[in-house]
């Protein structure tokens, strides 16, 4: 093999890695959001089927957790946001309803997506929802005002040092890329 | 430097083209080696025109001189300037010229491809700093060009990201061409181990770029579709997230910093025997060192990040990783002064700044084992310190190196020495003022002064005005440097082949200058 070839082979061996660590680069976005799941980093909640929860928790009276409610507006959103109670107090095991109201003080209509991050990040996922305004883009016309459901359940299994937890809500304005 | 055939009377040589095109086609290893050293330099300076500003505007508390968006740009596009434009092209121009001819090889691998990357940096540049120009300024989220503050950027935002595709595509390119040239180019009996320490760091570091160059690629194509494409990456309402972003960034951007920086161990192990007249003390130990440094810098990034919110797990492996480092680290700093311990050593300029890096690189890599530590860090965190930690391994590290470099190499590039007296004034004004500059840093940062704000508290008032003073100086020095080097290039004291009493390698027993073609019958190596 002359040199000119065995250089064009060499080189192109280094720039077969090259390529493949850009792919490695997006492969990184989904490695992620895995590891966030399987260790409940990140404080993403998660979701379960009502119909499921009877089969899979037994209701534990004798803990009591304190759940607190914080709602948070996204940089420029101009709705008004915010939790129905500010805390209250649960059983693991039992399904609970609350609900989080938002107004649409400009005028014009809007859609917003609330995004929800449990804290402390251990206990985000023993935290369930069956539902939540959360799961879908919420539209508000203008100046419509409007109460959010959202149903909850603690997994049992929550580590016994958490008493209090946190569910905060951002809310996002995504007016133009659900119009799009 | 375009002299350099002059005297040679090989026929196999024939030497440069003329005019300004010589410099747009060439392929000549030695040619593009000036050209990457040029616009380091050029860069160097224009960097440095906006560490001035940034100085300036430190100068006293309160709003003096520039409006704070400008502000951020300036220390936004001095660090991408200094990093991508000044640092990583004068390693690689280094690379192009040096590892030819310590391996006894004709040229690089693939000269053409040599050309196409290099030729691409000026038009990156042109790109990034056009933006200034640009509805809404220049980038000002910071070089980490974080999301979602970056994504507010103005309409300069497609021409940063692509400024940043060109430079990575360019560095990319050239370490394919050192890996190939080294791999495949070494002269007959140049085995790997007998390979000068500058062609191994040059190696790893190859390595290293391929491998992190492409990941940062794709974190700003991200960006760029998340802002033009209606894409969620990092946003949050779209099910993405911010965080994520700096972890794609920081596996690249750990890495990256000993791509800054390995390339001037090698050229501190090429100047301290020489100067110490002895050979290097544990050859084999700086390669496995330089090595391990390699793969550590793989698995360390998130303690850019200890503040994110990561659970304690996380912070006590990037803690101890990090601190990890120090070991192979230690390994190189010791045996340097393994190397001058009962040397005949002489004070050159090269050898005065490599003395300088060993120093101050090792105050730097103090400072770093301090940020390393997770729950300190939660003070030290985007304070002054941090700017003090990575401008005394970057300025008197990285910059240190290619100044020694640039000394050691000159008369052997030339043909000229150069003026000894005026590199030494160079140093000694260098290493006083970046001391003035950077070290009150520290203070300003434990004290809680944080980075990137163009005002302060008046209780930091005092240190921010002295390392103004110091950076004045430092930045006035730098123009004797470049004073130096153009008077060298133009003439001066004629260097013999091997110009150091005390240099060995293939590269000395070439003439200085060494004619436009060398090598091309590879020499022998015992």
């Amino acid at each position: 093999m002359t040199r000119k070839a065995h250089n064009g082979r060499s080189s192109m061996r280094v720039a077969i890695v090259a390529v493949a660590m850009f792919g490695f680069g997006y492969l990184l976005v989904p490695l992620y959001n895995v590891f966030c799941e399987l260790t409940g980093l990140n404080g993403k909640t998660g979701r379960i089927d009502e119909a499921e929860v009877a089969a899979r928790y037994q209701p534990d009276v004798s803990r009591t957790i304190t759940v607190q409610f914080v709602a948070n507006n996204n940089a420029d959103m101009p709705w008004e946001f915010g939790p129905v109670v500010a805390t209250m107090k649960v059983h693991p095991g039992q399904i609970y309803a609350t609900a989080f109201t938002a107004r649409n003080p400009t005028g014009h209509d809007m859609v917003g997506q609330a995004v929800p991050s449990v804290a402390p990040s251990k206990a985000s996922r023993y935290f369930n929802k069956t539902e939540c305004f959360c799961f879908n883009q919420q539209p508000l016309a203008a100046g419509e005002k409007k109460e959010m459901p959202l149903r909850f359940i603690i997994d049992p299994k929550l580590p016994a040092d958490v008493a209090t937890l946190t569910l905060a809500y951002t809310v996002f304005d995504v007016t133009q890329v659900a119009m799009n | 430097m375009s002299t350099a055939t002059a005297t040679h009377d090989d026929h196999h040589d024939h030497g440069p083209a003329k005019g300004l095109m010589r410099w747009v086609t060439t392929t000549n290893h030695k040619d593009i080696g000036t050209l990457y050293l040029l616009l380091a330099l050029v860069n160097f300076f224009i960097g440095g025109a906006m560490a001035m500003v940034i100085r300036a505007e430190l100068f006293q508390p309160g709003m003096q001189i520039v409006d704070p968006q400008f502000f951020n740009s300036m220390t936004t596009v001095h660090a991408l300037v200094m990093i991508f434009g000044a640092v990583m092209p004068a390693f690689t121009g280094l690379a192009n010229w040096l590892i030819p001819m310590m391996i006894g090889a004709p040229d690089m691998a693939l000269p053409r491809l040599n050309n196409f990357s290099f030729w691409i940096l000026p038009f990156a540049f042109t790109l990034l700093l056009s933006t200034f120009f640009m509805n809404g300024g220049g980038p000002a989220a910071g070089w980490t060009i974080y999301p979602p503050l970056v994504l507010q950027m103005g309409d300069g935002f497609p021409f940063m990201i692509f400024a940043i595709h060109l430079a990575g595509i360019s560095s990319i390119m050239g370490s394919i061409n050192v890996v190939v040239t080294i791999l495949n180019m070494r002269a007959p009996g140049m085995t790997l181990m007998k390979m000068p320490l500058f062609v191994w760091t040059w190696l790893i570091t190859a390595y290293l770029l391929i491998a992190t160059m492409p990941v940062l690629a794709g974190a700003v194509t991200m960006l760029l579709t998340d802002k033009f494409a209606a894409t969620s990456f990092f946003s949050a309402a779209g099910g993405g997230d911010p965080v994520m972003y700096q972890h794609i960034f920081w596996f690249f951007g750990h890495p990256e910093v000993y791509i800054l920086i390995l390339p001037a161990f090698g050229v501190v192990s090429a100047i301290v025997p020489t100067f110490a007249r002895k050979p290097l003390f544990g050859y084999s130990s700086m390669v496995y060192a330089t090595a391990s440094i390699a793969f550590l810098s793989f698995i360390v990034w998130a303690h850019h990040m200890f503040t994110v919110g990561m659970p304690v797990v996380g912070e006590l492996f990037f803690m101890y990783a990090t601190m990890m480092i120090a070991v192979p680290t230690g390994v190189k700093v010791f045996n340097w002064v393994s190397t001058m311990w009962k040397g005949s050593m002489t004070f050159e300029t090269p050898m005065l700044f490599a003395i300088g890096f060993i120093i101050m690189f090792t105050i730097g890599g103090f400072s770093g084992l301090m940020l390393a530590i997770a729950p300190s860090d939660f003070q030290y965190h985007d304070t002054y310190f941090v700017v003090a930690h990575f401008h005394y391994v970057l300025v008197t590290g990285a910059i240190y190196s290619i100044m020694a470099a640039t000394y050691y190499w000159l008369p052997k590039w030339t043909g000229n020495m150069y003026d000894e007296k005026l590199g030494k004034m160079h140093f000694w004004l260098s290493t006083v003022s970046v001391n003035v500059l950077f070290f009150p840093q520290h203070f300003l940062g434990l004290a809680g002064m944080p980075r990137r704000i163009p005002d302060y508290a008046v209780q930091f008032a005092d240190w921010n005005m002295i390392s103004s003073i110091g950076g004045f100086v430092f930045g006035v020095s730098q123009l004797l440097f470049a004073y130096v080097v153009i008077k060298t290039i133009r003439g001066g004291e004629k260097a013999t082949d091997q110009v150091w009493e005390g240099a060995h390698g293939l590269e000395w027993t070439l003439p200085s200058p060494p004619p436009y073609h060398t090598f091309t019958e590879a020499p022998q190596v015992k």
